[in-house]
């Protein structure tokens, strides 16, 4: 590995100094995907800001909603009174992602940014256009059973890897950020970019801007909530395809549903149009295959992924149905 | 022939060898260590600045003892522990936080040594293996491990072992399907995992103090 200056401010304004004023400079948090991706070459930062000394991994009830920091573990996140009763879906997305050791490790807001694990975007010897602009795209046309179906382009094909973003979309999250022109709130949604020209860029993050906490706010999906998370072991592996799902029913009739796909877009990607389609229905199989097919509609596979164009509204109408009867 | 005028002797040897080190090490050193080093090295200070600057100080309690260590920031806890520490129970597999070989406690949480810089442990306390018995007397874990023949080749043992205290601990083996959830992150190659879920649950229900 490259050599690295660190530093381990306990201000976020200095954290913010340090990264902001260096374009080689990067947060460390957890570092469970900064440090493989260092081992490997992948990023070769110059200088890295430990913020584990910031006070930034608070959960705590706000008025309109739940406010986690952005240093709280998942494995705090994951077990935390609060989230379990208002937001259980967030925490059954955590718990399906990585193993114990990693969740331990992990922080809220490093899961948000870890980078997509696109096998040739780890490969140093293949194009890359996300890694290194303008040499290409190698899953475009090589094995690409792993790759997006919604909102690629032809400088990339690759998904973003968070089970846990798969909920904070669907729960309509805001993120906070502070950074050198002062603090903002994005809207989740608007957190993750899709590829289009530029991959190399995954968020709408400014440089030297940090993530300090998410918002939830208070809503009704306390109970008919799913995570459904299809992958090659029963365990520790990355979506093929995941359904987050949150249904608010009332005498079998859906009065509102929040709906998002993982693993299958370069962002978490929320179903509006499938959400809508939901409304006023019984819940019923039937009523789930119907929102499943608008959920579809613009769907594009390659080579080797078109099995998720029916595994992900599967997936759905599974995640959908147990949420029904939970 | 002529005579040479610098016999050589294993003396000499390891002079030109040392220097050798030294200007090749001092190469490296440029070619690796930042701008701000370079700098410095080229503006005539000696190596000793570029040595503090590439070392950072570090205080670690480790299996109850405290320790002052000099590490380079890119030191994992995993090679910390293993090439200055040599305390080699503490196995790497994969380096890449995909196996678990490399699991051991912080503050008592378990947790990857091997994607951690050292550095950033700064003030915590370490639990690997070589901490887990009371002398001679092994962990009920470790006793449940031998008893059920919880591995074949033993490389994932002291992993496994350390996670399953922490699967124990945290309250998650309350079934062989919890156990084997929460064990996940512990790959065996051998496919020991009947007996590992096995040990586990008897040291679950077996009441001792884990």
């Amino acid at each position: 590995m490259n050599q690295f200056q660190y530093v381990r401010p306990t201000k976020p304004q200095a954290a913010i100094d340090a990264v902001a004023k260096d374009a080689n400079a990067k947060f460390i948090a957890g570092g469970t995907n900064l440090v493989d991706l260092m081992k490997r070459g992948v990023m070769t930062p110059q200088k890295l800001v430990d913020i584990n000394r910031l006070p930034l991994a608070k959960i705590e009830t706000m008025g309109a909603g739940l406010r986690i920091g952005a240093l709280a573990l998942n494995s705090a996140v994951a077990d935390d009174k609060h989230v379990r009763a208002q937001h259980p879906l967030l925490a059954l997305a955590l718990n399906a992602g990585a193993s114990p050791q990693l969740r331990n490790m992990a922080t809220v807001g490093g899961n948000m940014l870890q980078r997509t694990r696109c096998s040739y975007f780890y490969d140093l010897s293949m194009p890359c256009n996300k890694r290194e602009p303008g040499t290409g795209c190698a899953a475009l046309e090589g094995v690409n059973r792993m790759h997006a179906i919604f909102g690629a382009s032809e400088q990339c094909i690759a998904v973003h890897p968070s089970d846990m973003s798969v909920a904070l979309v669907a729960l309509d999250a805001t993120v906070l950020v502070s950074g050198p022109k002062g603090d903002r709130r994005i809207a989740f949604a608007d957190l993750h970019r899709l590829p289009g020209t530029t991959p190399q860029r995954d968020t709408n993050l400014e440089p030297g801007e940090l993530i300090t906490a998410v918002d939830l706010p208070t809503n009704a999906f306390t109970r008919h909530v799913h995570y459904q998370k299809v992958r090659e072991r029963a365990s520790y592996a990355f979506a093929l395809v995941s359904a987050a799902v949150a249904l608010d029913i009332e005498n079998n009739t859906i009065k509102a549903a929040r709906l998002a796909l993982g693993g299958v877009a370069h962002k978490p990607w929320r179903l509006a149009a499938a959400e809508q389609a939901l409304i006023g229905k019984p819940a019923t199989e039937d009523s789930f295959r119907q929102a499943a097919a608008v959920a579809m509609q613009g769907a594009k596979a390659f080579k080797y992924n078109a099995y998720k164009l029916k595994l992900a509204p599967n997936a759905l109408v599974q995640a959908l149905k147990t949420a029904a009867a939970a | 022939m002529a005579t040479n005028p610098e016999p050589d002797t294993p003396a000499n040897h390891d002079e030109a060898r040392r220097s050798f080190l030294k200007q090749s090490s001092l190469l490296t050193a440029f070619a690796l260590v930042p701008g701000s080093v370079v700098t410095a090295a080229a503006e005539g200070l000696d190596e000793k600045v570029a040595a503090a600057f590439e070392k950072i100080p570090l205080s670690l309690k480790i299996n109850g003892t405290k320790h002052k260590l000099s590490v380079e920031p890119r030191t994992t806890l995993l090679d910390l522990l293993r090439e200055q520490l040599h305390l080699t129970g503490t196995k790497k597999g994969c380096d890449y936080g995909q196996c678990g070989a490399c699991t051991v406690h912080v503050d008592g949480q378990r947790v990857n040594s091997c994607l951690s810089f050292a550095v950033m442990h700064d003030g915590q306390e370490i639990t690997t293996i070589e901490g887990l018995a009371d002398g001679d007397k092994l962990h009920p874990m470790q006793e449940a491990f031998v008893k059920h023949d919880g591995f074949q080749c033993g490389y994932c043992t002291p992993g496994q072992i350390m996670s399953a205290v922490a699967c124990v601990r945290e309250g998650h083996a309350g079934s062989e399907g919890e156990i084997r959830e929460y064990m996940s992150g512990n790959i065996c190659r051998c496919g020991a995992y009947t007996n590992i879920v096995a040990a586990i649950q008897e040291v679950k229900t077996g009441g001792q103090k884990v």
